[in-house]
């Protein structure tokens, strides 16, 4: 057993979390629960289009009453961080933002790179806790050959959340547990239980927090209108890729490549989004087979197992949170840029997306997809 | 066992030990209803009514004046509600409590107009700027007597002397005055005031609202002729009797000490204050103005007041900062913000509030453990320029 630490645990008021806070607290660690506040469900509610009572899971009362329930039942001191204005910044405008430019956002990595794995780590240390630890399914370990910290993929793949969690640098995942790396989520259930805690069999969530029955266009649209903005040069046409107008689209932000649905156009073959344009507002639609591509070019990227990459380096990646990786070769493609090459073309790579790339079980690192390439 | 020093009194205090006493024959022997006629009922009525007395020589009013209530919130809800009609116009202030703030909001959706007075840099608003506020239909004026967070006394006098040569209801929350400050309601020229019992060493869940006699006051709760039907309910018995022996312990402090509640108490604040303030980059909110005696609110730079809450509290002080939303996080300070305070040094500003309870050794206890955290706290800070951090 390690020493005892002074632990801040991100507790969400789930079974996740919850277990985290009652394994440290039973291996004798000085346990500190926190809860982030990040957005005020009732802010938009009744707001054109959404639901006038509150919905979403986001920071909802009851989870914070959960998470408190746990703590209390654990014995430990617990505290709701306020986090609202950061979140809002560097989590929910970027994806207002992102949508709005024709790409499909991940809110929940930007939220660990800005918030989690961020500022309750400074709010952490601030408090006196050496560590975080959260429920998330990952592994953390140092490696002493590579004098790095690396991030591995869990015990439970199916549960493996490490696709969002790419972002981390070295300086975080040195002050970051991840006690259920090693762990099957029924593990996790049954240690809930054996700790009396009144959350074992909570449902997990799976939406995003902050958007009410997923539906992020009603989201957009009811913050777009609460902040007073109209966004102007987001409708545009809709061309097949031989460059053919076959209709008008309200906004290029109601699209995701490889979407079929909604299109509003009607065709004797299936279409598909192949890709939106952002210069032109244009969003080309074409055949399932037309949304295969071989290569990418990711920015803004993170890399956890080597410090650089000098020479190409084979891989696979992911490039969606489901997405079963695919051998690539990666190579730098200048500063905070890296040029994926797939051994066999993938279908529907999403601007905005992440790329994400795994030797092994071991996250060499990720960035942010800009384009593709057929 | 760690040592535990309880510096948020402006949230709620202890029960004094004699206040506890009073109550306990009314959870057991004593357990009638008071509207019952018989013995049972007599003794539990006689015991209501001699704590009406006591509040009443609290605030300096008559004893039928005196409406019980479940507390502060809905002394205010009461005061406010029970005033106004649709197409009324209020006048308030940007610095007021929750209770007041969100029942004028309600008031505002319900059909009602509503001017909140800005408030200046102490944190104190202008009276001619209440008078300029004036309407023909303004029925109403509600504004605190002194504000929870800064303690900060608003010159409700002069406010009182305005409503009064205008003819409109003036109420004032008197929530965290009364027990701290000597409170005179014909003095005030007030027409409702609402007290609380758990900010005065009373029990929580009661309080009083002062009525003047002959105002038109539209109850909430209906049912029973309680409380002269403007308030239905069994009255809660052990509350009153808390809260009317809290009011007489008040009373006899004040009666010691001369105009000031308890100058011990304003002395050990002032102490605290001035060791606080020899912290480097820190200030008071709520400098220039009078203040209750038990009340300092004050900002370090470079931290983050909820940081520094959490990390006190981890070490046994318990102090609060700004409001707290239904999560139990902290909101930012709309008291502070509406006396112009940059957001940081909002965010960076902590409330110490002293009850009967407190020793100079826990004001000790705290100065060390302050100086000590907020030192560390900057040392931590990204944005503090660490060579001007004192070691």
């Amino acid at each position: 057993m390690l020493p005892s630490e002074t632990i801040a645990v991100a507790m969400s008021g789930g079974v996740d979390s919850s277990a985290v806070a009652a394994m440290l607290r039973a291996d004798g660690h000085n346990v500190i629960g926190l809860t982030m506040q990040l957005w005020n469900q009732r802010r938009l509610a009744g707001h054109e289009g959404m639901p006038e009572s509150v919905q979403g899971r986001c920071c909802s009362i009851d989870d914070v009453y959960d998470a408190r329930r746990v703590a209390e039942t654990l014995g430990i001191p617990y505290y709701v961080v306020n986090h609202e204005e950061r979140f809002e910044r560097d989590v929910v405008r970027p994806f207002v933002e992102e949508y709005l430019a024709g790409r499909t956002p991940i809110p929940c990595s930007l939220c660990n790179n800005h918030l989690k794995f961020d500022q309750l780590l400074i709010v952490a240390q601030q408090i006196g806790a050496d560590k975080i630890a959260t429920g998330h399914y990952a592994q953390v370990v140092f490696d002493d050959q590579l004098n790095r910290w690396l991030l591995k993929r869990p015990a439970d793949t199916s549960k493996d959340q490490t696709y969002f969690l790419f972002g981390l640098t070295q300086e975080q995942l040195s002050r970051t547990l991840f006690p259920l790396g090693g762990m099957t989520k029924p593990e996790v259930r049954e240690l809930a239980r054996k700790h009396s805690l009144a959350i074992a069999e909570k449902p997990d969530s799976q939406e995003i927090c902050f958007v009410p029955g997923g539906d992020y266009k009603r989201f957009l649209e009811a913050y777009l209108s609460e902040q007073g903005e109209t966004p102007t040069e987001i409708a545009g046409e809709m061309v097949t890729t031989d460059g053919k107008v076959i209709g008008e689209h309200a906004g290029v932000h109601n699209f995701t490549v490889g979407q079929r649905k909604g299109l509003g156009v009607a065709t004797g073959s299936p279409l598909y989004v192949i890709q939106i344009k952002n210069d032109t507002r244009q969003v080309m639609v074409g055949k399932d087979e037309e949304l295969y591509s071989r290569t990418l070019r990711s920015r803004r990227v993170n890399l956890i197992s080597t410090a650089e990459l000098r020479e190409p380096m084979r891989v696979s990646v992911k490039i969606r949170h489901r997405h079963q990786p695919a051998p690539a070769k990666i190579e730098s493609a200048g500063p905070d840029e890296i040029q994926v090459t797939f051994d066999e073309p993938q279908r529907a790579l999403t601007p905005g997306q992440a790329a994400v790339f795994y030797d092994g079980d071991i996250v060499v690192g990720g960035g942010w997809i800009e384009n593709s390439t057929p | 066992m760690r040592r535990r020093v309880y510096l948020d009194n402006n949230a709620t205090t202890p029960v004094l030990p004699e206040v506890l006493e009073a109550m306990r024959p009314y959870f057991g022997e004593h357990f009638g209803n008071a509207s019952s006629i018989h013995h049972h009922g007599q003794e539990t009525r006689a015991a209501v009514e001699r704590a009406r007395e006591s509040v009443a020589a609290l605030v300096g009013c008559r004893a039928s004046e005196v409406v019980f209530t479940s507390g502060g919130t809905e002394g205010d809800n009461l005061a406010i509600f029970g005033l106004t009609d649709s197409g009324d116009h209020v006048i308030t202030s940007t610095v007021e409590h929750h209770a007041v703030l969100n029942s004028c909001k309600r008031l505002a959706a319900q059909g009602c107009e509503v001017t909140y007075i800005p408030v200046d840099g102490r944190g104190l608003l202008d009276p001619a700027d209440v008078k300029r506020a004036i309407r023909p239909n303004t029925k109403l004026i509600t504004i605190m007597l002194a504000n929870n967070e800064t303690g900060v006394v608003q010159p409700v006098a002069e406010i009182g002397q305005i409503a009064s040569e205008a003819e409109i209801y003036f109420h004032t929350d008197a929530v965290q005055a009364a027990g701290k400050i000597p409170i005179d309601v014909n003095k005030i020229g007030c027409d409702l005031l609402t007290i609380s019992g758990h900010k005065l060493h009373g029990p929580q869940g009661v309080g009083a609202l002062y009525v003047r006699k002959g105002t038109g006051l539209e109850p909430m709760l209906h049912g029973g002729s309680h409380e002269r039907s403007r308030r239905a309910g069994t009255e809660n018995v052990p509350g009153i009797v808390g809260l009317g022996k809290a009011a007489e312990l008040a009373v006899a402090g004040f009666a010691r000490g001369d105009d000031c509640a308890d100058q011990t108490m304003a002395a050990t604040r002032d102490h605290l204050e001035r060791e606080l303030l020899d912290i480097e980059a820190t200030g008071l909110n709520g400098e220039g103005a009078p203040r209750v005696p038990n009340t300092t609110n004050i900002y370090f730079d470079g931290i983050e007041g909820e940081a520094l809450v959490i990390a006190l509290d981890l070490k046994g002080l318990a102090v609060s900062t700004g409001a707290a939303c239904s999560s139990g996080a902290i909101e930012p300070s709309h008291v502070l913000t509406a006396m112009g305070l940059r957001p940081d040094r909002a965010r960076a500003s902590i409330r110490f509030s002293l009850g009967k309870q407190n020793t100079a050794e826990d004001v000790d206890f705290a100065l060390a453990l302050v100086s000590k955290t907020v030192e560390r706290l900057r040392e931590l800070s990204p944005v503090w320029p660490r060579s001007e951090v004192s070691r």
